[in-house]
């Protein structure tokens, strides 16, 4: 995978800490993760933020544990495998926890048709949020895909183009329902994306407060 | 060993290097209760941590080999893994993760560069201890799973500066030696 190192559009704070937190829904993790491939800045910050958590865990309260603990540990050691992991590096155009959830590079998305040349591929993520990839053809304007709530689009081929900026591979644009946008794809490339929004029955605490915030900026 | 032996750096690496059954001892000692505290602080009952806390430092062992000094300190490092422990634990959700970097841990890590990055984490933790008592509570709810992401929007402007740029460098300098 190689680095991207034009790109401008980055995660925010809230969202890389709650990454760190291991408290964001899956799909939401999902962009964290397939940006953070491709960003190294947002990885220094997202490190940066794990120094944060290994900060508070090292302050905070402590807990005993049952006396033959260490005896259980290294058991646990021995029964173990210990094969090593082989490092996870895509070499195709998407990243590989992205290829995680499509079975393989861009070849392997099972896309659906939505009319226009635009199609989509549904990614299985937890129900919090949905995810899904979205295939638009150069020069073709994203239909409306009725999101609400928060959507995270993060582009991995081609680019595109809205009321607010031009967005290119490793760009990640984070919108509102309020936010009336109409993305085109540029003419050069077929554009592709990794897009993801909250359900919108499923309503928790976090997106419309994160909206909120969004407002404000 | 090496010049930041009380950091826990050497006790990974004797581990890592000799399978030293006494230094994961004094690791044990020092990072199970924490680790125990902090997933029970993140909802986890008592069996359900002290499973998970045993599961932690079985994966510090085996990982042993991934620990790099240059980017992260040992208490980063091992909060990573309990994070990552408490997510398949608490949420039974899949956990994407970046993908690797295009190198492994350095045999010799720079020293320079690990003393500068344990100073700068040293300096954040104090930096986090000193912070308005109302905005420190609220960074540790953020990382206990207690606190919306909304209100985590407030608590952004944390001192993350100067350990992010160090951060930064080391990941370009590696990105740059790797071309």
């Amino acid at each position: 995978m190689n680095m991207t190192d034009t790109i401008k559009h980055h995660l925010t704070p809230e969202i890389l800490m709650a990454y760190s937190a291991g408290t964001l829904p899956e799909a939401f993790g999902l962009v964290v993760a397939t940006h953070v491939s491709m960003c190294d800045v947002c990885r220094a910050e997202l490190d940066s933020y794990d120094a944060v958590g290994g900060a508070v865990m090292e302050d905070a309260t402590t807990a005993d544990l049952s006396s033959d603990a260490l005896a259980a540990t290294m058991k646990l050691i021995s029964e173990g495998n210990i094969t090593p992991e082989a490092p996870r590096r895509s070499t195709g155009t998407l990243p590989s926890p992205l290829q995680d959830y499509v079975g393989g590079d861009i070849s392997a998305i099972k896309w659906k048709p939505l009319g226009m040349g635009v199609k989509q591929a549904m990614l299985p993520t937890s129900k919090a949020a949905t995810a899904r990839l979205l295939y638009i053809p150069a020069g073709a304007a994203v239909p409306d895909h009725g999101h609400q709530g928060t959507e995270m689009t993060l582009v991995l081929q081609g680019a595109f183009v809205d009321e607010e900026d031009r967005f290119a591979r490793g760009d990640v644009e984070v919108a509102n329902e309020d936010m009336e946008h109409t993305p085109i794809a540029d003419m050069g490339e077929d554009c592709i994306c990794l897009a993801v929004t909250d359900a919108p029955l499923k309503f928790n605490a976090f997106i419309p407060r994160l909206a909120q915030r969004f407002l404000r900026i | 060993m090496n010049k930041t032996n009380n950091d826990w750096t050497a006790q990974i690496y004797a581990i890592r290097d000799t399978q030293d059954q006494a230094a994961f001892a004094e690791l044990f000692a020092h990072f199970a209760p924490r680790v125990k505290g902090f997933l029970m602080k993140s909802g986890a009952d008592a069996s359900l941590a002290e499973e998970c806390t045993q599961e932690v430092m079985a994966t510090i062992w085996r990982k042993a080999h991934m620990f790099d000094p240059s980017r992260a300190s040992a208490a980063t490092w091992i909060f990573t893994i309990a994070r990552n422990r408490k997510i398949d634990a608490l949420r039974k959700q899949r956990r994407p993760e970046p993908e690797d970097l295009p190198w492994g841990p350095e045999a010799e890590p720079d020293q320079a560069e690990a003393i500068g990055l344990k100073q700068e984490t040293e300096q954040l933790a104090i930096a986090i201890k000193e912070l308005p008592e109302k905005q420190r509570i609220l960074v540790e709810q953020a990382y206990f799973g207690d606190l919306s992401h909304s209100e985590i929007a407030e608590i952004t402007g944390l001192p993350l500066g100067t350990i992010k740029s160090r951060i930064r460098l080391a990941l370009e300098r590696l990105r740059h030696a790797m071309k």
